[in-house]
């Protein structure tokens, strides 16, 4: 339950906001939610909705609209390239098809061992730095620019290290 | 331009951190408003500067907080972070690197505004910019510059930042207010207009970053000042960011009134790999496109000079090709862009942008014959003046000018040469 | 030109409109038509669809001097804006041009249709919505005739999308223009279905539990411009053409919603008509164009297989079928042999024929006619109800509300949805009840009672607004003095009263400590002032203003009765209890339409039609005197409840009127004081409603029915009527405390009525059949969230699971009626844990 184990956290975020607008806060608690269960669950809808007093449906229908919320579980990590125009230009979607094949995966898809997920996203204003990407993962999103796939394929390495080592 | 006036982090190592920032004059602008001008006075040399929004749409700003409807409170301001447009990234480098003339320039407009609550509503992918702001933010609060009764005045100032969540839509004013408070990022109907009926319905204003940023030098050295630099009636500096096919791709400041061919050339080493220069968007994708001829590249960048060449300036985030791209192709990328971050809203952008999508889909895929490109054209001009809000304007520009300048490279897919 | 009216020009004509009216509304009264999907007369524009694009033009006005600038021939000139507008979310303007039918505008629209075409299916031979359909009717006259879309491109979304058991969504036929999800946001705060997604992928979600949980639902099918949603009753029923429509009034509470019965012969139910749907029909004054979901859903009682259809008469100990003449004989036989020990139960739902007639035969038997009821008040409402020509809707900023002891959510929603928007308007709500329930929320004063106390709270907000000290003994706290201070200044005062913890005698108690407060504070005698009671039944108040009342110690009476007749109630079914009263030693008579547990014990069971087969009028709780009309016929032999008695009537030798319910009704009228100039002709009379609906406006207001048979007469209560009216409050009946806890009936939208049962399509949304307790008093009792109980009550035991709420009053236990748990007033009870 959020409300256990993040009492703080939540009390910090509704702080923010005049008391009478509670539902401002629906953001960050969903990043909250995604951050704790990986994705947004339906419980954890329910959960947002009784915390900020509004029916399931005001939080549950903001899932599908914002990109960076998820309602399932992909890879333990999203590495979300951009293959936006201005990247393209350098090199982006060359770059990430590569990436792909050497992870013997299709854009959009997951590793089979469930580490990756490689997705092509739009402009995340890294446009001088291309070829970028975003990895978004449960507890944030940090960028990665000026990559090419050798120095992204060390990075995933490490992240697969990383989960051994757990 | 010898000095930097927004990218002072290139002049100055360090002022990324409060006590440089303090010693190289920062937040003296922000006392002097507060215990020696009244929120009118400063509106008034806003006004006087000339300063235009920086985020696109180039309202001058002295203009837009005088709409504020006098006698409500409370009032907002909203520092609108959610860079987004392809192209631009130019409000990150500042937030990066200089981000407290930013969150001065920030507390000056809600001085002038009379606001004690100010948001930065920054795009959910700054994940990591948006906490390193919170801790210059909580600095400030150290400081006594942010919180109750500021310099012993009975002004008192917060700042939050709220991140979103991935929707370049809410880059709109009206989507980004409806996304703080909750709710999907759809834009609202205007009128009322945020200065009348903003967050949580009260007056707000809601200026870009790097238009904000501009604030301080302009309260310490003055409207008239302010003024030398630019145009006329575009006056000050400008971050123009250059991407695409240049060897030096960047942010650069410049004075609004530089050429497209000083930045590209002289800023930015001309196009890469010796190649001749084939077109720019130079509002990021929400422009029409410039074939990149020598009237086009000697044209002056600011909100005049550009639209009398057909196209905007906009965020200034200055995308070059060269003569190895397809513009259909671009078409193409600029129709996936919009198709996916329209929000849905309107019909004429919700269905308009699907069907441009899989139009120019089909285009790249030698799926279409020479009647698809008249239906392209037609299908986006189907959408020009009926919608809701801006997106659905902006998708049809690289569309029309695309296939104007550049047919041929249309219907080296549909298989007509003529 | 006066400042609040405004003239302007729409293609050619002339029109003056009030200052603020939108181009598409004045364009409408004008008689020209802008095409519309999401913009709705009763909501809030958006501007999303961009239907309703026209060429906007304004007067040039010089700046300088503020006058409008002119040609060379004096005419002003016009600057036409260079985009088009939407008609829905511009306010006309002096002096303004609006072209619908310029090239310019007419192409643009043609453009949204094609846009809106290129994914919509061609479904239109299969769905519900062809031939009552916005879309389709719009595209014919304002669309093209070919799509340059390709039909490989085409999305592909879900067809059968079940919102909750009762609405379903075909996704690739919504044109995403947000009439549902802003219905149910701005009109009836439940916001239960949204948006979700983005783009082309924009598409209505519910994540409540259950889905789409709202009382309101099925209006949304009605708003809908296309066929996304639909209701799980009727969709893929029938086509709107090949049904009739008859006008109907709904029976399941007081509010007397105006229906449309749509109606078609069927094969499955043997060549016989059969109500295929319930839709709302316009009357402003009531129910505007919106039904609840149990008006909506809740018909199939009428056209049951379980409905009686023959006479019967107890023969060697059983019930079995007969005819009319025998029964008829043996049921008069019966009823003479009484000889006056005659006792008559009527139900709410009766017609004011049926009151009419059964008052008079047991008149004329000597016998005692009473309203079969646990509510006292009616009275009162007919000196202090509300004023001729009360709307509801039309009270806000400067008028109160008082809501006391009823879950108006549950019992009336409609009213529940006027008091809301009423509070949004401005009106200072003020709701008291011994527990909170949906009304709270918008309230600016909840005032708490312990059960039994209700009147006490009445009464000290009586002694807080009078100048009568006598009332000391009921002052109040501070909050309650606040609330009344509000009802004081207010311009306009309803009070609504229920019945929730009062037992008879504390509902009269209740009544007249709200008349006497409406009296004293001057809120008599005018519209949207007075008493409203919220009956359960649609003509309790026709009972009441023809004599008829209750009498809540009946089942005493029984004892020294030997003949009953029993008309559209079930006193048994109620309380098993009174099995020993009926049948047997008392000759009992009962025209129903089931055999319910009543029936089964009398000796001569008379078939009833139900008010889908037959014509009446109904009095509502606001004292408006509505017709309904028969929609289908009579199911097998069974007769209208007025005729049947009326047929007694013959065989006793009391002369009835048995041909003509319109000559029964003239009977009423003269009988009843207040009805005098009622007729079935001034009953039937109409009047323009706006927002027009139905018809050729069906895109405009949606498919709710037009009014052409009636909005009913609102009778004006004495008080209006210039005669003194004095009520006087009384003292509570005193209620002794036990050890035990007081268990109180609650009344549920979705009970186990015998008139709600039959529909299947609600049976997964029928309230839980449980016993909600306070937690404090569970743990005490040592009582575990969802176990069984046992209630003790003179011996009687039941059992039921238990459900722990926290708004539960202590000391209390709540259940709902018509669950299987005999009770109707409070009773003192005993409660463990079920061994």
């Amino acid at each position: 339950m959020l409300a256990d184990n993040h009492q703080a956290e939540i009390e910090r975020i509704l702080s923010k906001y005049p008391p009478d607008q509670k539902r401002a806060a629906v953001l960050p608690l969903l990043y909250l939610a995604q951050h704790t269960y990986g994705c947004i669950t339906e419980d954890a809808i329910d959960e947002i909705a009784a915390l900020l007093e509004l029916d399931p449906t005001q939080v549950g229908g903001l899932t599908g609209f914002y990109t960076l919320l998820h309602d399932k579980q992909e890879g333990k990590y999203r590495i979300q390239i951009c293959t936006d125009l201005p990247c393209a230009l350098r090199g982006a979607e060359a770059f990430a098809k590569e990436v792909c094949t050497n992870l013997g995966i299709q854009l959009g898809e997951t590793t089979d061992d469930g580490l990756v997920t490689v997705e092509g996203v739009m402009c995340l204003a890294g446009c001088d730095k291309a070829p970028m990407f975003q990895l978004q993962d449960d507890e944030g999103i940090h960028y990665h620019e000026n990559q090419d796939v050798s120095s992204t394929m060390g990075l995933i390495e490490e992240l697969r290290q990383r989960g051994s080592d757990d | 331009m010898t000095e930097y006036i927004l990218l002072r982090h290139r002049d100055i190592e360090g002022i990324d951190q409060l006590e440089v920032y303090r010693k190289n004059g920062g937040y003296e602008a922000f006392e002097q408003v507060v215990k020696k001008q009244t929120p009118q006075q400063v509106i008034d040399e806003v006004k006087a500067a000339g300063l235009r929004g920086r985020g696109g749409a180039g309202f001058p700003t002295g203009v837009k907080w005088s709409f504020l409807t006098p006698d409500v409170y409370p009032r907002y301001v909203v520092a609108n972070a959610d860079e987004s447009e392809p192209g631009t990234f130019k409000d990150r480098e500042i937030m990066e690197h200089n981000p407290y003339q930013f969150l001065e320039g920030v507390a000056i407009c809600a001085y002038a505004a009379q606001a004690n609550v100010a948001y930065v509503y920054c795009r959910g992918e700054f994940w990591d910019l948006a906490h390193r702001l919170e801790t210059k933010i909580e600095a400030l609060y150290e400081a006594k510059l942010l919180g109750k009764k500021l310099f012993g005045t009975d002004f008192s100032l917060d700042i939050y930042v709220h991140l979103g969540a991935g929707a370049y839509i809410c880059g709109e004013e009206t989507a980004l207010l409806e996304s703080l408070e909750g709710k999907l990022g759809q834009p609202r109907l205007r009128p009322p207009f945020p200065a009348a009926e903003g967050l949580f319905a009260k007056p707000t204003v809601v200026n870009n970053v790097e238009t904000l940023t501009n604030l301080p030098p302009i309260i310490t050295r003055g409207a008239d000042w302010y003024r030398t630099i630019g145009t006329e009636k575009s006056p000050g500096p400008k971050v123009f960011s250059l991407s695409g096919h240049v060897e030096r791709p960047g942010n650069y400041e410049l004075p609004l009134g530089s050429t497209f061919r000083e930045l590209i050339y002289e800023h930015g080493g001309g196009i890469r790999g010796g190649r001749r220069i084939k077109g720019i968007m130079p509002a990021g994708a929400s422009a029409p496109l410039l074939a990149a001829t020598d009237e086009v590249l000697d044209t002056p960048m600011d909100y005049e000079s550009v639209p009398a060449i057909g196209s905007q300036l906009g965020s200034a985030s200055i995308i070059v090709m060269d003569e190895s791209v397809d513009i259909s192709w671009m078409v193409y990328k600029t129709s996936s862009f919009f198709k996916h971050e329209s929000c849905g809203k309107c019909t004429p952008c919700r269905e308009g942008t699907y069907w441009m999508y899989h139009v120019t889909k089909r285009i790249q895929e030698g799926n279409a014959s020479p009647e698809d490109i008249e239906l392209l054209d037609s299908v986006a001009r189907g959408i020009q003046g009926k919608c809701l809000c801006a997106l659905g304007e902006f998708a049809l520009m690289p569309v029309i000018s695309g296939i104007e300048h550049f047919r041929a490279d249309f219907q080296t897919h549909t298989g007509d040469r003529t | 030109m006066s400042d609040s009216q405004v003239k302007l020009t729409i293609d050619g004509l002339e029109i003056t409109v009030p200052k603020g009216t939108l181009i598409v509304d004045a364009a409408k009264r004008a008689g020209i038509d802008i095409p519309v999907f999401c913009y709705h007369p009763k909501m809030k524009p958006v501007g999303m669809c961009r239907m309703c694009l026209v060429d906007v033009g304004t007067p040039r006005i010089d700046r300088s001097s503020g006058e409008a600038v002119r040609d060379d021939s004096g005419q002003v000139i016009i600057d036409f804006r260079p985009k088009l507008e939407t008609a829905c979310t511009t306010p006309v303007s002096e002096g303004m041009q609006v072209r619908v039918w310029s090239e310019n505008a007419s192409a643009g629209r043609k453009q949204i249709v094609e846009y809106l075409l290129t994914s919509h299916p061609l479904d239109c031979p299969v769905c519900d919505k062809g031939g009552e359909c916005p879309l389709q009717n719009l595209t014919m006259k304002h669309g093209p005739g070919k799509s340059r879309f390709l039909y490989s491109e085409k999305k592909h979304l879900a067809k059968h999308v079940q919102l909750g058991e009762l609405i379903f969504l075909d996704r690739e036929r919504c044109i995403q223009c947000g009439r549902c999800v802003r219905f149910q946001e701005q009109l009836v705060d439940d916001p239960v279905i949204a948006f979700g997604d983005r783009g082309r992928g924009l598409e209505i979600v519910t994540y409540s539990n259950p889905g789409f949980d709202s009382y309101f639902s099925g209006n949304t099918t009605d708003i809908c411009p296309v066929g996304a949603l639909t209701t799980a009753d009727f969709r893929f029923g029938a086509r709107p053409w090949e049904m009739n429509a008859s006008a109907s009034i709904c029976t399941h509470c007081p509010v007397g919603c105006n229906l449309t019965l749509n109606t078609r012969r069927e094969a499955d139910a043997g060549g016989r008509e059969i109500v295929k749907r319930v839709m709302p029909r316009q009357n402003e004054m009531v129910n505007d164009i919106w039904i609840c979901d149990k008006g909506r859903f809740a018909h199939h009682f009428a056209t049951s297989p379980e409905r009686l259809t023959t006479p019967l008469v107890r023969a060697g100990g059983e019930l079995v079928e007969s005819d009319w003449p025998t029964a008829l004989a043996k049921a008069a036989e019966g009823l003479k042999a009484a000889g006056g020990a005659v006792i008559g139960l009527v139900g709410s739902r009766a017609s004011n024929e049926d009151l009419f007639n059964f008052k008079q035969l047991l008149d004329g038997l000597g016998g005692t006619a009473l309203l079969y009821g646990s509510m006292a008040g009616g009275d009162y409402v007919g000196q202090v109800g509300v004023g001729k020509d009360t709307e509801l809707a039309g009270l806000g900023g400067g008028d109160a509300i008082l809501v006391i002891a009823s879950d108006l959510h549950e019992e009336a929603p409609i009213w529940w949805q006027r008091v809301i928007m009423a509070a949004k308007h401005g009106a200072t709500l003020v709701v008291a009840n011994g527990r909170p329930t949906r009304l709270d929320h918008y309230a600016a004063h909840s005032l708490r009672f312990e059960y039994p106390r209700a009147v006490k709270t009445a009464l000290g907000l009586l002694q807080a607004v009078s100048k009568d000290k006598g009332l000391a003994p009921y002052e109040g706290e501070q909050e309650l003095k606040a609330a009344a201070r509000a009802l004081v200044g207010a311009d306009n005062l309803v009070v609504f009263f229920g019945r929730e913890g009062l037992d008879y005698a504390g509902s009269d108690a209740l009544a007249r400590a709200c008349a006497r407060l409406l009296i004293e504070t001057k809120h008599t005698g005018r519209r949207n002032n007075g008493l409203i009671p919220v009956w359960s039944g649609p003509n309790t108040q026709g009972a009441w203003d023809l004599g008829l009342r209750p009498d809540p110690q009946f089942a005493n009476s029984m004892q020294e009765t030997r003949a009953a007749l029993v008309i559209a109630a079930d006193p048994v079914g109620d309380d098993p209890v009174l099995a020993d009263s009926f049948g047997n030693g008392t000759f009992t008579v009962v025209q129903e339409l089931f055999l319910t547990p009543t029936a089964r014990l009398a000796d001569v069971v008379l078939p009833a039609r139900s008010f889908a087969e037959r014509e009446g009028t109904f009095t509502n709780a606001l004292r408006r005197v509505q017709r309904f009309y028969s929609a289908i016929e009579g199911m097998g032999q069974a007769r209208s409840d007025w005729q049947i008695t009326a047929q007694l009537g013959a065989e006793l030798g009391i002369e009835l009127e048995a041909q003509s319910c319109g000559r029964v009704f003239a009977r009423y009228a003269a009988a009843a004081p207040g009805y005098e100039d009622l007729d079935y002709q001034n009953l039937s009379e109409t009047k323009s409603q706006w927002p027009p609906v139905g018809g050729d406006d069906l895109y405009f207001g949606g498919t709710a029915f037009k009014n052409d048979q009636g909005v009913g007469v609102q009778l004006a209560p004495t008080s209006e009527r210039g005669s003194t009216v004095d009520i006087e409050w009384t003292a509570p009946p005193e209620v002794s405390k036990t050890n035990g806890m007081l268990l109180v009936a609650v009344d549920q939208l979705y009970d186990r009525a015998t008139t709600v049962k039959p529909s299947e399509v609600l049976e997964p949304r029928l309230a839980a059949a449980v016993v909600r307790l306070n937690p404090s008093d569970a743990q005490r009792l040592g009582i575990v969230d969802g176990s069984g109980i046992e209630i003790q009550h003179n011996g009687r035991v039941d059992t039921l699971p238990a459900l722990l709420e926290g708004g539960i009053p202590m000391g209390t236990a709540l259940v709902g009626r018509s669950q299987g748990l005999a009770i109707e007033y409070p009773l003192d009870v005993d409660v463990k844990p079920a061994s």
